[in-house]
């Protein structure tokens, strides 16, 4: 198809056929992620608006051209769409993906159709793991790494006896049992735990007496989204924040945090890469970003976007366009053999697997007293450096790694 | 200590109590489904969005300036426009209501000689527009609200510290699950209306104007669906998605009191709040399921719920 549209071209007429040969070297960037559901907030157009800004601050050159796609939290859809950009569009790199069942679905399309993906907000740690490609880069985070930074970190500050509320589900439970290892492995001990129904609570408070009457110091919230929302808001009306125990959530963003307020929120123990007020790099690359994101400040999973993109177009850069377009693998080969260096992460590298590794940040949300700005939320209580932050190579079971 | 079942008796006594406040939220919400149903003979699937828009209406009450700007910077209105949660509690339900009046005017009135399930269709997805919309205005992780200074801090029970927001909600959900009862089965209006749905022609021929009642019927029951969203505003996540959470266990609550059945609904709400609060401390991963199991039993033994009229 694209090869007849460049013979018409040329018989048409010569000088046209040199934007036709322009058009095969734009680099296509697809930012396929929820843009309308649950997940909008943590990904949407907050990511979308990192991707333009690592464009506009690392295209040196290239002509770039960046798509949308809202995968509604489907994986067929997300498989459809990638499936279009990639045949019909000529899309280059697919990033952010948020939902992890979306995010496996993706990494199979880009490893069959030899194109880049780089996973920023989906959490599974299957995606380095088991389900491990050479098209795949998985940037930001992953469940083993907020497990092993809020668990171990946390007992690290004293906080060694935990107690967990748990969404009844897949997610829930392992993220249960990844923590409760490195709790144990760090010297605390796990005087309990709840299973609550998932989907279809909305009210936690009796299952926040159960954790308060087991005098744990830790209150461990394995769940996500709106549940987490509602746990946290009830444990402050109950008063177990102020009574002295600290909630650790395991999965909880800076926008989870303003949409909760500093009122309910504070105290609250998490785990993010990045966080926007951490040093005079995060903060420059916020203040750049801020005017394309409405005012809303990034949080590690949209920071994300902005590093992965930015790395993909240095070594798009460094490779050449028509060879980068080539193929996928070869792609992430010359991103995993250059070291990472930009504003949101600092230095860092990306391994065998697709691991990008990074320091990660152990945060406590302030009191409303000590907030001094808008969305001024966090002050850090422990760093993991970049080579303990994430599981050892050896243990994920990556098919690339034992090749 | 007492203990029961061999879980300490203030732990119990705890759990019941916070059930019973549950169930005064099942209970207002299905009492507005309960009024719908039986009035105007359409089942509102939007009553779980238009108890959103109640919260977020106090929300925007409270905050004009906040979502102004989002719609357009530089947008403001003066400080004193801005409503607490006091005077929240009558205007969002009536300008939800009002809503709620414009949509039973403009689309809803069209289908009451069609069977059920197209008034069922129409409302599920008009609940899908609106909290679509809501969701691209507000985006999904929702807004904060302060539980009103008056009501900050815990009562001690005796066997538990409770918030003293938590028996406010009992106490107003109760309330007004009380006044509406009164209005529908006690008051010369309640009678107009229960024999409007028997007979329309025939309440028509006594110069009652049937339609404009119905209409307010529905504004009301619309009411009580955002009545309960302001009271659920400083306890549960403000976000779009937050009526369809409870709308399922809602029906499931009208269905076993008996579809339309006032008493029938307030009653059933408070029981199973009750219920599911027990399970929570006994079995948990089955706290919501057990509202579908009683449904079930319920509905083996008495088809039509059980204060519900045999068809």
């Amino acid at each position: 198809m694209i090869r007849r549209r460049a013979l018409l071209a040329a018989a048409a007429a010569a000088p046209l056929a040199r934007p036709a040969r322009a058009q095969a070297s734009v680099v296509k960037i697809g930012v396929l992620n929820d843009q309308s559901g649950v997940y909008r907030d943590i990904s949407g157009p907050t990511s979308v608006a990192c991707v333009r800004q690592a464009v506009e601050d690392g295209a040196r050159g290239l002509s770039v051209e960046v798509l949308t796609g809202d995968h509604q939290n489907k994986p067929d859809i997300g498989a459809s769409i990638a499936r279009q950009w990639i045949d019909r569009d000529g899309v280059d790199m697919i990033i952010d993906v948020a939902n992890s069942g979306v995010a496996l679905a993706i990494n199979g399309v880009c490893k069959e159709k030899d194109r880049v993906y780089i996973n920023s907000t989906g959490a599974t740690a299957d995606l380095t793991g088991p389900a491990c490609a050479a098209t795949t880069v998985h940037w930001t985070y992953d469940t083993w790494m907020l497990a092993h930074s809020t668990g171990a970190a946390m007992v690290g500050a004293g906080g060694d006896t935990w107690f967990f509320v748990t969404a009844d589900y897949a997610f829930g439970t392992a993220l249960e049992r990844d923590t409760t290892n490195f709790v144990k492995q760090a010297g605390g001990k796990v005087l309990g735990s709840v299973r609550h129904p998932f989907p279809g609570n909305t009210d936690f408070s009796s299952f926040l007496l159960q954790a308060q009457a087991s005098r744990a110091k830790v209150v461990g919230i394995c769940n996500a989204g709106t549940d987490t929302v509602n746990t946290i808001k009830q444990a402050a009306e109950f008063g177990l924040t102020r009574s002295g125990v600290k909630l650790a959530g395991l999965l909880v963003f800076l926008n989870d945090v303003h949409a909760l307020g500093l009122e309910a929120a504070q105290g609250l123990v998490l785990t993010e890469s990045f966080y926007w007020d951490l040093n005079d790099r995060t903060r420059s690359f916020t203040r750049r970003v801020l005017p394309k994101t409405g005012g809303v400040h990034p949080a590690m999973s949209h920071a994300g976007c902005y590093g992965g993109a930015l790395h993909y177009l240095k070594a798009v850069a460094d490779m050449g366009a028509a060879e980068a377009k080539r193929s996928g693998g070869a792609t992430v080969a010359r991103m995993k053999a250059m070291p990472t260096d930009d504003d949101a992460f600092g230095a860092g590298s990306i391994r065998a697997d697709g691991r990008k590794l990074h320091p990660v940040y152990l945060f406590e949300v302030k009191k409303p007293g000590e907030s001094k700005a808008p969305w001024d939320y966090y002050k850090l209580i422990a760093t993991t450096p970049a080579e303990q932050a994430f599981r050892p190579l050896n243990e994920g079971g990556c098919p690339l790694v034992r090749a | 200590m007492i203990s029961i079942f061999g879980v300490p008796g203030p732990l119990l006594f705890g759990q019941l109590s916070l059930g019973l406040i549950n169930g005064a939220f099942y209970a207002l919400l299905s009492l507005g489904l309960a009024v719908i149903f039986g009035m105007l003979n359409i089942i509102n699937f939007a009553h779980g969005a238009l108890f959103m828009l109640g919260a977020f209406a106090s929300w925007m009450l409270l905050v004009p300036n906040t979502w102004l700007a989002m719609i357009s910077p530089g947008l403001s209105v003066p400080d004193w426009l801005s409503l607490g949660y006091w005077p929240a509690l009558v205007v969002a339900p009536v300008l939800v209501g009002a809503f709620g009046l414009l949509l039973e005017r403009t689309v809803i009135r069209r289908l009451y000689k069609l069977d059920h399930l197209y008034g069922l269709l129409l409302t599920f997805g008009m609940a899908l527009i609106i909290e679509g919309l809501a969701r691209n205005a507000f985006g999904s992780s929702g807004m904060p609200y302060r539980t009103p200074d008056a009501l900050q801090g815990p009562v001690n029970l005796g066997f538990m510290f409770m918030p003293k927001y938590r028996l406010w909600v009992l106490l107003a959900a109760g309330g007004m699950c009380l006044l509406t009862w009164f209005l529908i089965e006690r008051t010369q209006l309640g009678a107009r209306l229960r024999a409007a749905t028997e007979n329309p022609d025939l309440v028509q021929a006594f110069g009652v104007n049937v339609p404009r009642m119905i209409s307010l019927t529905y504004a009301g029951g619309v009411a009580l669906a955002a009545f309960a969203g302001v009271l659920a505003a400083p306890i549960y996540s403000v976000n779009p998605n937050m009526g369809s959470n409870f709308i399922i266990t809602v029906f499931a609550v009208v269905v076993i009191g008996g579809m339309g059945s006032i008493l029938g609904s307030i009653v059933t709400g408070f029981g199973l709040g009750i219920v599911e609060g027990l399970t929570k401390v006994f079995y948990p991963q089955a706290s919501a399921t057990v509202i579908f199991v009683v449904m079930v039993i319920v509905l083996l033994a008495r088809p039509a719920g059980l204060f519900g009229k045999a068809a």
